[in-house]
């Protein structure tokens, strides 16, 4: 076997921070060889990220690489001035970073940015370096390049980004390249677009990948070879086949058991505990205060490299030959827990009809109105009580605003919203008070939905005051007990909770007042897997015993698989498809529901997506007829003048799309 | 009694701001992430040296402001008793001889001889020649002892100074091995060679090093005013040490209560416009454009010459000359504070149509939770690191502005020691030959000791407040073998 062309031994990564030395990268083996793609997996807070800054030596001020060795085909990284390592990046190895959106200099040109890294490490100028920086934006799937090639970043959309991203870590022709969550950013249509790409270019160029992801699908199909960290350590390390046929480690035995999924639509596994925090003095293994399987060993002693499988190896006491008795009962997933069939009442709890949500573009001085976004543009839903509706579809499509025009958060332009038998978009004064207090929402973002300056009791009492709800201390507690907190954290503040414990609190907010419906607005996406499936379980668990009602607005199939009772799909504001989930998920009849489905990543790795070409148009200038015509491969004549209404049997998969599979 | 207290308005809401800050620092104490910023603060070097040159800048101002009228004499023949129609204050007290020991004319700082000659009689011939100073160097027979005299007071300043020192330094750390619970030598070690810890010591050392200097540089100039004028006298044998301490009440004054006309204008109007949005927000950046657009100055001037004729017409207001001299300064105060409130309200708005945007702030709505509610729970405890940074920083430009008001003759009354009054005085002399620059020398260094550590100061307030805030690694780059 040929030489691995990255070699990384005993990586050590520090981190100066307030509370300690953060020792953020651990003792770091492992290799990657040319054309394979190595994928590093993780939670947030294991040192992923921090593993690629430190190989490419841009830590931030207060890091520094404390020991250890990266040789990139031979030469020593860590012993180069920085003049010399300034020259290897971007000529050796190459980085893409997650967001887009602020990787790019947003006052130069794309030929501007692709031109220097071309100058700088190819010698390339003029008319040598335009001529390069067309092939690689068409070798990136940029159409019409040798117009776009002198636009501006913002010109651009997100995945259109990307790939200027992709183009200029390839214009040095690096041997590596590292890509941090290269689609966490994008949409599913979008990411498996990239995906592709990344794929296409590395077989090309025979390139090593270096990918860091969260994501078990993304992984099952890209990589050749899979690390699993945890905690700042390589914990397991195993060809791809096999770790998707049998993980070994605990721990990424209990991350497939949290992924959510239609097989499994009770009780998720959920890891106990959270990451713990890397300025920890470790003794034993550092998954042992959260694994299922620990004794005394695990706290003491620090596990070895132990053999597993065929070139699977792992840091598990389970696998010492002398403890060959105690050997690896498998988390297995637990059983599908039957289905409670909820109440089938006839009379739909919220009823939405023709909402339109139209925001205005006003320009030149006086203001003039020139015409509207119309972010959501006639969306009609029905929910009974205890039954959740997902909303799903992409970035921009007008989910979140259709979920907050709903609430009243944002004032609808047209339509009706009916809760119980009351008018919601009529109510003012004491009726919309008394309105709020049945339905709530539950933000995104843990972070940005919690105010920092005030304490946990005082957030969650806040909505009972303002409602005049009885309340008081006790009633917080209760709350808080309910949502699987403890009592004593009403008087801490947010900044002491994790991400999970923060959605926890936001959903004991929202229970406050004692809704009947609640809207959630993507609450699990800013969340790692593990506890995404333990607040997918505290929203089952509380579906169950207070009969509430969810409108679940998602990205996320998997989520919706595992939740939703029923499913809408949104495109450029308004319904394309909707009905039963089981329908919808199986047989879907819209051409663009067909492709969403398809691009999702799957862990069992065996999927043909359906290739979806081009970008969600803007919605302040929709597509005439049929919004989704121009990327629909069915597309005819007809769906570009005309627009199909949703048709479909009442209660049953309605479909808006005149040539329906 | 031998003295009757005065209350000026201007002492009681310096007071009454002494006060609040009390209040705000026992807040502060009680808040989380207001007492961790206020460490960082504490962990800043410059940041502790500074707190202590502005300490001291503070306490002569507190002194200051002390005011009292003393008893006359009782006349013969009368029981009635009389005050004195002057208005002193703890300072004048403390430096009474300072205030007292005039010279006639100007003299050069530390000088034994006047300025400029005068003709004198000695002997019987009239002579013209440079006086002896009636209070500077008097206490000297021969006038070859004057340097050494300077000298030997110089050391036994220094001395003294340095005792003050360790008193001072002994007792705090003292206190703070009462309030560590720790042995005192721990203490002293801890405070002298901070080990490397997780976490960063409060910078003890800065404040003693900066107390150490200004302790002997203060002994020395204490011991020399014993019978020198340190900085000379000016144009009426003042003397200029006298009145550049005077000055920064003043100064002081400014810096801080017109704070309290800025305050409350920039969080309402900023608040409304950012979180209201619409023709509230049209109204409030309009009236905060046109009033930029004026130039400040000439605002200011009109405004003040106004004032001044209002004053002058209603004389029966005041019972003293120093009423009247604070009104104006009161006035002056309201005035900047009415002309300078648009650049924190401009920043204001900016963060709260951040802020309004935020998930909390839709929780809230989503209650039903009213705005005015919305703004003081939600908003406003996340605008008010923005509002202290400010307040820190607006202090020094206040100070130098009015420096710059007096020197034009539209500052405070001309009986009122301020900084600016000062340089006004000096600048004419400054084309005399040879050149009178102590006083504005003497006005230069203070306002600039003061402004610098003001500056300082809100420099590390600012660094302590961001959230960005990343303190450099202290372990240099370790570099692997190869």
């Amino acid at each position: 076997m040929n030489a691995p062309l990255l070699e990384v031994r005993g990586l050590t990564a520090e981190l100066d921070t307030p509370a300690g030395i953060a020792r953020a990268v651990d003792a770091l083996d492992f290799d990657v060889r040319a054309g394979e793609t190595m994928a590093l997996l993780g939670e947030s807070g294991c040192g992923k990220s921090m593993t690629a800054n430190a190989l490419m030596r841009l830590l931030p001020d207060v890091g520094y690489i404390a020991g250890g060795s990266v040789r990139l085909s031979g030469r020593e990284l860590t012993a180069l001035t920085e003049a010399d390592m300034r020259e290897a990046r971007g000529r050796d190895m190459a980085m893409i970073f997650q967001e887009p959106g602020t990787s790019l200099n947003p006052v130069l040109t794309v030929m501007q940015q692709i031109g220097e890294v071309l100058s700088l490490h190819r010698g390339l100028r003029g008319a040598a370096a335009r001529a390069r920086a067309l092939e690689l934006l068409a070798a990136v799937g940029i159409p019409d390049a040798a117009r776009r090639i002198d636009e501006y970043p913002f010109q651009f959309s997100g995945g259109m980004k990307q790939r200027v991203m992709i183009a200029m870590a390839l214009a040095g022709e690096p041997k590596l390249l590292i890509a941090d969550e290269p689609t966490t950013a994008l949409d599913v249509t979008i990411q498996a677009q990239v995906l592709d790409l990344l794929a296409t270019l590395q077989r090309e160029q025979g390139m090593a990948l270096l990918l860091i992801t969260h994501d078990l699908g993304v992984v099952a199909r890209m990589a050749h070879q899979v690390g699993v960290m945890y905690a700042g350590q390589l914990i397991e390390r195993a060809p791809r086949a096999a770790f998707f046929a049998q993980p070994a480690h605990p721990y990424s035995q209990l991350l497939f058991a949290a992924l959510p999924d239609t097989s499994r639509r009770g009780e998720l596994a959920t890891i106990r505990g959270s990451v713990p925090p890397l300025t920890t003095d470790f003794r034993g293994c550092r998954f042992a205060e959260r694994c299922p399987q620990a004794w005394a060993r695990c706290h003491d002693e620090v596990p070895a490299w132990q053999t597993a499988g065929e070139g699977q190896q792992v840091r598990c006491h389970l696998y010492d030959p002398a403890e060959a008795g105690r050997h690896a009962q498998h988390v297995a997933p637990s059983a599908g827990v039957a289905e409670v069939a909820p109440a089938d009442e006839t009379q739909p709890l919220l009823s939405v009809r023709e909402l339109k949500v139209h925001f205005p573009i006003r320009r030149g001085i006086l203001q003039r109105t020139v015409g509207h976004v119309r972010a959501v543009d006639g969306v009609s839903l029905d929910i009974r009580a205890g039954r959740t509706l997902a909303l799903v579809g992409e970035s921009g499509c007008g989910k979140t605003t259709a979920g907050k025009a709903v609430l009243r958060l944002i004032e609808p332009t047209a339509g009706s919203v009916t809760l119980g038998a009351q008018d919601v978009g009529a109510a003012s004064g004491a009726a919309l008070r008394e309105l709020r207090a049945q339905m709530q929402m539950v933000f995104q973002d843990p972070y940005g939905s919690l105010n920092p300056r005030m304490r946990v009791g005082d957030i969650i009492a806040e909505g009972m005051s303002a409602l005049k709800r009885a309340g008081g201390d006790e009633a917080v507690r209760a709350l808080l007990e309910q949502v699987g907190l403890r009592p004593d954290m009403a008087d801490r503040y947010p900044h002491e909770f994790s991400g999970g414990q923060r959605q926890r609190i936001a959903i004991a907010r929202a229970l406050a007042v004692q809704p009947r419906l609640i809207v959630c607005d993507e609450p699990t996406s800013a969340l790692d897997v593990s506890v995404q499936a333990q607040i997918l379980n505290l929203l089952r668990r509380l579906q169950h015993e207070l009969g509430l009602a969810y409108l679940f607005i998602t990205h996320n199939i998997a989520v919706v698989e595992h939740l939703a009772h029923d499913l809408a799909v949104m495109y450029l504001g308004r319904i394309v498809e909707s009905g039963p989930v089981d329908r919808v998920l199986r047989a879907p009849r819209h051409p663009y529901t067909q492709a969403l489905l398809s691009a999702v990543p799957r862990i069992d790795g065996a999927q043909q997506p359906q290739k979806l070409a081009g970008d969600l148009p803007s919605p302040a200038r929709p597509p005439s007829g049929c919004a989704f015509h121009p990327r629909c491969p069915r597309a005819q004549a007809r769906c570009s003048t005309e627009l199909p209404p949703l048709a479909g049997e009442d209660g049953r998969q309605a479909v808006a799309c005149w040539y329906p599979d | 009694m031998i003295f009757k207290p005065v209350l000026l308005w201007s002492d009681l809401l310096l007071w009454a701001l002494v006060a609040s800050a009390v209040l705000l620092a026992l807040y502060c104490r009680s808040q989380d992430y207001l007492r961790r910023a206020w460490r960082r603060v504490g962990e800043s070097s410059a940041a502790m040296a500074s707190v202590t040159v502005l300490a001291v800048f503070v306490a002569v101002g507190l002194l200051d402001s002390l005011h009292y009228q003393p008893r006359l004499p009782a006349q013969q023949g009368s029981s009635e008793i009389q005050y004195a129609p002057e208005v002193l204050s703890a300072l004048d007290a403390l430096f009474a001889d300072l205030r007292l020991n005039k010279e006639k004319t100007y003299s050069a700082p530390l000088a034994t001889h006047g300025f400029a000659k005068e003709t004198m009689e000695r002997d019987g011939v009239q002579t013209r020649d440079y006086p002896r100073l009636l209070f500077g160097g008097a206490h000297l027979d021969e006038l070859s002892q004057h340097e050494a005299d300077l000298r030997s007071r110089a050391l036994s300043g220094a001395l003294k100074g340095a005792l003050a020192w360790a008193a001072f330094t002994g007792l705090v750390v003292g206190l703070l091995a009462l309030a560590r619970r720790r042995s005192y030598a721990d203490t002293c070690r801890a405070v002298w060679r901070p080990r490397l810890s997780a976490e960063r010591p409060i910078a003890w050392r800065a404040v003693f090093v900066t107390a150490a200097v200004l302790c002997v540089l203060g002994g020395i100039i204490a011991a020399w005013a014993d019978g020198y004028h340190v900085f000379g006298t000016d144009k009426v044998g003042q003397d200029v040490l006298y009145l550049s301490l005077k000055s920064v009440r003043t100064a002081l004054l400014i810096g801080t209560l017109t704070t309290l006309v800025t305050l409350p204008l920039a969080i309402a109007l900023g608040l409304i416009a950012g979180f209201r949005g619409g023709w509230w927000d049209d109204a409030i950046q309009y009236l905060y454009t046109v009033l930029n657009s004026i130039p400040g100055v000439l605002l200011i001037a009109a405004m003040v010459l106004m004032m001044q004729v209002i004053i002058d017409t209603h004389p029966e207001w005041f019972e003293t000359a120093a009423e009247r001299a604070d009104a104006r300064l009161l006035a002056l105060c309201f005035i900047l504070g009415l002309t300078s409130w648009t650049g924190l309200c401009r920043l204001l708005r900016a963060e709260t149509l951040k802020l309004r945007e935020l998930d909390y702030v839709q929780a809230a709505r989503a209650f039903g939770v009213s705005d005015a509610r919305i703004m003081a729970r939600h908003v406003l405890p996340n605008l008010m690191h923005i509002v202290l940074i400010a307040l820190v920083m607006d202090f020094s430009g206040l100070v130098l502005s009015e420096a710059v008001l007096s020197y034009i003759g539209i500052g405070v009354d001309s009986s009122m020691n301020s900084f600016g009054t000062m340089i006004n005085a000096a600048r004419l002399e400054l084309s005399r030959e040879p050149v009178v620059w102590w006083s504005l020398a003497a006005a230069f260094v203070l306002m600039l000791a003061l402004v610098l550590a003001a500056n300082l100061f809100a420099d590390a307030v600012r660094d302590a407040f961001d959230p960005r805030f990343q303190w450099r690694a202290r372990r240099t780059l370790k570099r692997a073998a190869a």
